[in-house]
């Protein structure tokens, strides 16, 4: 009974957690989508500082992960492929699976490391600092003035990210195309060309948007939920990130369900 | 002709009162801070908020720019209740408050010019010029001329609560709060936001709250205080009638008192071990 009592406030408490969450996301977009045309404008160059710190230099570290993820992809279908002589299928197995699946997976979760843990930190230091505070008392919007540039910048740099994610996990496996399956570069691109379909990519990109909205709005609410004291920061922020791949993979899961059964018909 | 005058409208006069207090009660998570807060405050007027760590002066400041919510009671500020008006409405009201934070809470992202203009920025039309001007003006009042360009990490604290006191002026303020303004400032630092507030008194006769519990200050820049203990009102009055009040709690924190528990070594002992009093002893912490 106890037990019981003890699962039903768990889920309780998730349910308003993550109603919290849709709560602080729906209204960042409101400000995004819908403000403009009501006379208040985003801020835009925020929006783009926003955009240049999650988004182009999160290139480098995404280009080397990915990299070697696309490779790692090949060489781990390549041992399966082995047995049924099948290896010129490796490019088809790593475009596949890098656009599908693990292009926007990888993605969210080095931004996860380099944003949502530096939204959190960052909006979580105002909030001990009565930043957030002074704000509201100069009757401006914390979610207006903070969290909608992050969101606008999430939204569209994540599947950005993404496209670029998938394009160098492709490149690492024709390392090994080429390498081991008797392949030219030229081939190898093409051969992963011929194997995607559109609707590969899209369904990756419209995860990663989800992705997106999910890492800024956890990495955020963990900030403005901060408690006093600055160790209250550091625990947001551990917090944002643990909660930002829990909450992604959720997502992830969701959505590819989703797709699975869409794609039936 | 019909319809333009309404007798049943109570006229608006001009000595009402710009602060109004009723019973306001808050509460955190489930624990009463305030236990019912009445009082006024006059237009042009000064009022210190005293009281000790913990006494509930920072909540009630806290309530009164609408960052807290009470759980009962009302909150009056120039003729509109905080409580039952919309978002909008509030956000109207805040335009015409300028607060000033115990630790400065400025911007650290942008310069200190950039902070100050962050509110007209946000709530007026203005070109950058003026607004340019706008901010030399009010770094000017607080004696920050030329600090335009630094980041706030690069000012000492003394600076950082001008800097501060210049934002919240942005608006040209009809009320202006202070949460303890000489807070680990060194005595002459401290004086000099002391009278930069007697200054701003006088050069522009707002309305100004001060939470505070340094009764040097206190004293020098009050026309009233108001003496807060575990969430109540102790005592109201001028400076004078608090300097010469003869309630047991005033005269304890005029005369910088520490609590009966601790006064003496016995007592303190007393209270390390838990011992009972010895009989005939008044009882630590009940001499009130």
């Amino acid at each position: 009974m106890e037990f019981a009592r003890k699962v039903g406030v768990a889920i309780v408490h998730a349910l308003a957690y993550l109603g919290s969450l849709a709560a602080l996301a729906g209204r960042a977009s409101f400000h995004a989508f819908i403000g403009p045309f009501l006379g208040r404008p985003v801020r835009f160059q925020s929006a783009v500082a926003q955009a240049m710190e999650a988004g182009v230099r999160a290139l480098p570290i995404l280009s080397l992960i990915t990299f070697f993820i696309g490779l790692i992809m090949a060489l781990q279908s390549a041992y399966e492929l082995k047995r049924f002589g099948a290896l010129n299928f490796v490019a088809s197995a790593v475009a596949i699976s890098m656009s599908r699946e693990l292009g926007p997976l990888i993605t969210a979760i080095v931004v996860i490391g380099r944003s949502g843990s530096a939204f959190a930190a960052e909006i979580g230091t105002m909030k001990v600092s009565e930043e957030i505070d002074a704000l509201e008392t100069m009757a401006i919007d914390p979610v207006h003035f903070l969290v909608t540039p992050k969101f606008i910048a999430m939204v569209l740099m994540l599947p950005c990210l993404t496209i670029w994610a998938n394009s160098m996990g492709i490149l690492g496996g024709s390392l090994f195309g080429v390498w081991q399956a008797d392949f030219t570069w030229t081939r190898y691109i093409r051969a992963s060309l011929e194997a995607l379909l559109l609707r590969d990519i899209v369904t990756g990109l419209i995860k990663s948007v989800m992705f997106g909205v999910t890492i800024t709005a956890v990495g955020c609410f963990e900030g403005l939920s901060t408690g006093g004291g600055a160790e209250q920061v550091g625990r947001s922020t551990t917090r944002a990130v643990v909660v930002s791949i829990f909450l992604v993979i959720l997502v992830d899961l969701v959505f590819t369900t989703m797709f699975y059964f869409l794609g039936e018909h | 002709m019909p319809g333009i005058a309404d007798p049943t409208r109570p006229s608006t006069s001009s000595d009402a009162p710009m602060i109004s207090l009723r019973d306001v009660r808050v509460s955190y998570t489930g624990r009463e801070i305030l236990h019912g807060i009445t009082f006024d405050v006059q237009p042009g007027e000064t009022l210190v908020i005293l009281g000790g760590s913990g006494s509930g002066k920072s909540t009630l400041l806290r309530t009164l720019v609408g960052l807290e919510k009470p759980t009962s009671g009302e909150v009056w500020i120039a003729g509109k209740n905080f409580a039952a008006i919309s978002d909008a409405e509030r956000d109207d009201i805040r335009k015409k408050i300028g607060m000033s934070f115990q630790g400065g809470a400025l911007f650290g992202s942008m310069t200190v010019g950039e902070n100050v203009a962050l509110p007209l920025r946000e709530h007026t039309k203005l070109v950058d010029s003026t607004i340019d001007i706008m901010v030399r003006l009010k770094l000017d009042q607080v004696g920050l001329s030329g600090y335009e360009q630094y980041m706030p990490s690069q000012l000492s604290g003394g600076m950082k609560k001008r800097a501060a006191v210049a934002r919240a002026l942005a608006m040209d303020p009809e009320i202006l709060f202070f949460d303890e303004p000489s807070a680990g400032l060194d005595p002459i630092i401290a004086a000099g936001i002391d009278q930069l507030i007697l200054d701003l008194k006088q050069a522009f006769r707002m309305t100004i709250i001060v939470v505070t519990h340094e009764l040097a200050s206190a004293f020098l820049i009050a026309d009233r205080m108001v003496l807060i203990n575990k969430g109540d009102v102790v005592a109201m009055g001028t400076v004078k009638e608090m300097q010469t009040s003869t309630h047991p709690r005033v005269r304890q924190f005029m005369d910088r008192v520490p609590e009966p528990a601790v006064a003496q070594e016995l007592d303190y002992l007393q209270m390390l071990t838990e011992q009972q009093p010895k009989q005939g002893s008044p009882s630590p912490g009940k001499s009130r």
